[in-house]
């Protein structure tokens, strides 16, 4: 198994066994922390907004075109911004530390 | 002594009700009530990537199995409300059970408008609404299919989409004179009739279907205008309507849907209701209104907790909702009417664009194709009613952020 260590809107830390094949979104969507991911995954509505830590940026690869547009239009978009459901959670990512961002 | 919260329905609205809960730190029991056999899932995915054999059925849940028990959530599968009674506080099962509770939701949403028509109780003749119609359909389609769909909407042209990418030959037979009527303005409507015919499907507008005609199994959907269409499966989606007979039945208010308050409260003190389901007030748009949307039905389960809870808070968001057909990924901000003026940004050829709709000079409503920075702006801009200049959104080439 394979670990996610997330930091919660209200700066708590914690540590979940994520699951491998799924995103980072349905892993943190399966774990109540407060995601809304209202469009269930397809990269339309930046509901699922992540930090991911300046160490994962790399192995967490590229955003595409569109995800960078949803989030260009968050007041709250940082170096590390990512939509959580375009990252599938794999046996690389064990480790994986990230901090959900604020609701806007 | 705890208290018992009764949740009726297992969809979006339901789903979310529970989480929140839980999440608010609620320790109380918690009885969900679910008449199909899943856990609550997302709904979209059953006219697309379900349908399309893209992803499995446990892709779809909200929650995994287990989180009910984990979470000490009662998930009542395959179960009925058949009544409530507000003064003994109780709600009846189709299985006889009688649950007691100290706060009730109803989170009903809605179900098909069916077509009472003759020869609709053929056999192959579906709509599409759960998980298991979705299977039944994905199961007899194959790539020779003859496929025709009653009704040119989301669901219908999200199933054409699909099924045309599938092999199957794809009719569609709309009743008014063009697709999506109801949520797009003719210009859009244009758009996505263009792009379906260039796939390969037959769209027909202006055909109100009269019967439908086979001996078992349906062969053949049959127009008032004497226009006929052979069929091996039909799919129809032409709407649905609201689930308010219990609320009904039980004496809340009820007009178009069960009526409540900005907090997400009926009539009776210990009844909320969200989702599908609701007629709610929303001071963004100065109306009452019901809605049929993933976004309304989440973001009024929260609002019901909290009211649930003891913590208040007036449910007023910008109501959005999204169709994806092929590579396109609609997305609609706000709610346009018949006499908005239509402001076109962008090039439709490019498959990328955005339709601004403006009543009295404010923008009131987008629809954004493949455009999802305009999506994101527009919510804003909708949400503070403000007036634009139609020539300054007509340019592309400036981002809505900035106007």
């Amino acid at each position: 198994m394979a670990k996610i260590h997330i930091t919660n809107r209200e700066g708590v830390e914690s540590e979940i066994e994520g699951e491998i094949g799924i995103s980072v979104m349905e892993n943190l969507r399966d774990n109540d922390y407060e995601l809304e991911a209202i469009c269930g995954g397809q990269c339309s509505c930046a509901t699922c907004h992540i930090y991911i830590d300046d160490a994962w940026t790399e192995k967490t690869g590229e955003r595409s075109d569109e995800e960078t547009e949803l989030l260009e239009e968050l007041e709250c978009m940082q170096p590390g911004s990512r939509l959580s459901c375009q990252i599938e959670f794999t046996e690389d990512l064990d480790g994986l530390k990230l901090v959900v961002a604020p609701d806007e | 002594m705890s208290e018992t919260i009764v949740i009726i329905g297992a969809g979006h609205a339901g789903g979310q009700a529970a989480t929140t809960l839980r999440q608010k730190g609620f320790e109380g029991r918690i009885i969900m009530i679910g008449d199909e056999p899943y856990v609550p899932y997302e709904r979209p995915p059953l006219s697309k990537a379900l349908l399309a054999g893209d992803i499995e059925v446990e892709r779809t849940y909200l929650k995994k199995p287990n989180w009910y028990e984990d979470k000490d959530v009662e998930l009542r599968t395959n179960t009925r409300a058949t009544s409530v009674d507000p003064a003994a506080k109780s709600v009846t099962l189709d299985d006889g059970a009688v649950l007691s509770y100290d706060k009730l939701l109803l989170a009903t949403g809605t179900r098909v408008r069916t077509l009472d028509l003759p020869g609709a109780d053929l056999d192959n003749i579906f709509y599409l609404r759960a998980i298991d119609d979705t299977f039944a359909i994905k199961d007899r389609l194959t790539p020779s299919s003859r496929l025709v769909i009653v009704g040119g909407g989301y669901i219908g042209l999200e199933v054409a989409a699909v099924a045309v990418k599938m092999g199957c030959t794809v009719t569609v037979v709309e009743g008014l004179d063009r697709v999506m009527s109801r949520v797009v303005c003719p210009e859009v409507s244009a758009f996505y009739n263009d792009v379906h015919t260039q796939a390969g499907v037959d769209i027909k507008t202006g055909m109100g279907v009269s019967a439908f005609e086979g001996n078992g199994k349906v062969e053949k959907v049959v127009c008032a205008d004497g226009n006929a269409f052979d069929a091996d499966i039909v799919v129809i989606g032409v709407g649905v309507v609201p689930n308010v007979e219990l609320a009904e039945e039980c004496g809340l208010v009820v007009d178009n849907g069960i009526v409540v308050d900005e907090f997400a409260a009926t009539s009776d003190p210990s009844i909320w209701a969200a989702g599908d389901c609701t007629n709610h007030p929303n001071s963004l748009l100065g109306r009452r209104l019901r809605l049929e949307s993933v976004q309304n039905a989440v973001d009024q389960a929260k609002t019901a907790v909290g009211s649930m809870l003891g913590e208040p808070k007036e449910y007023a968001e910008v109501p959005w909702f999204w169709s994806d057909q092929y590579d396109l990924k609609l997305q609609i901000v706000g709610l346009s009417e018949p006499g908005d003026e239509v402001v076109v940004r962008g090039d439709p050829a490019d498959r990328k664009f955005s339709i601004i709709y403006l009543r009295d000079g404010v923008f009131t409503a987008i629809n954004t194709i493949n455009n999802v920075k305009d999506f994101m702006a527009s919510k804003k801009i909708i949400a503070a009613g403000r007036k634009i200049d139609p020539a300054l959104l007509a340019d592309a080439e400036t981002p809505l952020k900035e106007l």
